[in-house]
């Protein structure tokens, strides 16, 4: 990675610039083009690197979100996973190393929506799904500087 | 702050991320039936408001080689579990830090912190300075690696546009 792209990766996580031509601003703090900022973004979003530019939401502000967690056996894991993943109110899901190892989070208009989503994950999977939506934040996601070893 | 219809469905544009042309605010303008300025202003009004927390570049840190992503789940007395997330929330290393209830018997813990990094070891040394923290010390705690990753994406928080609408 070049230090041109790490610094477009570390220094524009918060505060990207409200403007009619963002990457033109940012073109000119980087001292590239503006093309070339658009060109690298797209590439590095196709590379994976980058989810995208957006905005990162006050949870509980709009809509409603909670974290869904299950307990699913080895051998069912890719199939719990599709059906999972298959919602369109899922927009992150990760296996982690526990007994309960599928963690996604679920978000929706209305907590109606989110219910009914976890009560239908539950029914086809005949799994328990613990939901444990935020009650409280004491840190958002800011973004954070990247140590590039 | 008070969301119109516009601002519903900005939020739903937004959420699969900025296009990447010349002028963003201005396509996302179409779909919400305002003009760019109109745009740039309730971006602007959002973020101050503090209903967007951040407005930028979101990474994706496996790729960037940050593999070893924890979550860390901690059961703290309800009396002291706000002065420990306040006093986690303020290390660097935190990236997140939010209380969620229990549901006994199979989920004993309330507080959850996120640590991505390179290496486990550098995480579990800090997970160690966690738990010197007064009235983290001592409690019950579990360290949830991530394995992999099924799914990454912005939410659909208003779901369809006609959704958004009907949202109340």
């Amino acid at each position: 990675m070049t230090t041109f792209e790490k610094r477009l990766l570390d220094e524009f996580q918060r505060g990207f610039p409200l403007v009619e031509r963002p990457f033109a601003a940012i073109a000119d703090d980087l001292g590239v083009t503006e093309a070339e900022i658009i060109e690298t973004l797209g590439r590095l979003r196709d590379e994976g690197m980058v989810s995208r530019v957006g905005a990162v939401f006050d949870p509980g502000a709009i809509g409603a979100s909670t974290l869904a967690a299950m307990a699913v056996p080895p051998g069912r894991l890719d199939e719990v996973t599709a059906l999972v993943n298959g919602f369109d109110e899922v927009n992150h899901n990760y296996e982690r190393e526990h007994r309960i190892n599928v963690w996604f989070v679920v978000t929706a208009p209305h907590r109606a929506r989110l219910d009914a989503v976890i009560a239908e994950i539950g029914e086809r999977t005949g799994l328990e799904v613990l939901d444990l939506p935020m009650q409280e934040a004491y840190h958002l996601d800011l973004g954070f500087p990247l140590q590039w070893n | 702050m008070e969301l119109t219809a516009p601002d519903r469905h900005l939020i739903a544009a937004l959420e699969g991320g900025l296009p990447l042309v010349a002028r963003p605010y201005r396509e996302l303008a179409r779909g919400a039936g305002l003009d760019e300025a109109e745009v740039i202003d309730r971006l602007a009004a959002m973020v101050d408001g503090g209903l967007i927390k951040r407005l930028g570049v979101i990474v994706r840190h496996r790729e960037l080689g940050y593999e070893a992503n924890a979550m860390v789940v901690w059961d703290i007395a309800d009396a002291r579990v706000d002065d420990v997330g306040d006093r986690f929330g303020a290390f660097d290393f935190v990236t997140l830090c939010y209380r969620r209830p229990r549901r006994l018997p199979a989920w004993p813990y309330n507080l959850f912190c996120m640590i991505h990094g390179r290496q486990r070891q550098a995480v579990l040394a800090r997970i160690d300075e966690l738990g010197r923290v007064p009235g983290a010390a001592g409690a019950p705690r579990e360290v949830l690696f991530s394995v992999r990753r099924f799914k990454q994406r912005g939410a659909t928080r208003l779901g369809t546009a006609a959704a958004a609408e009907a949202a109340p």
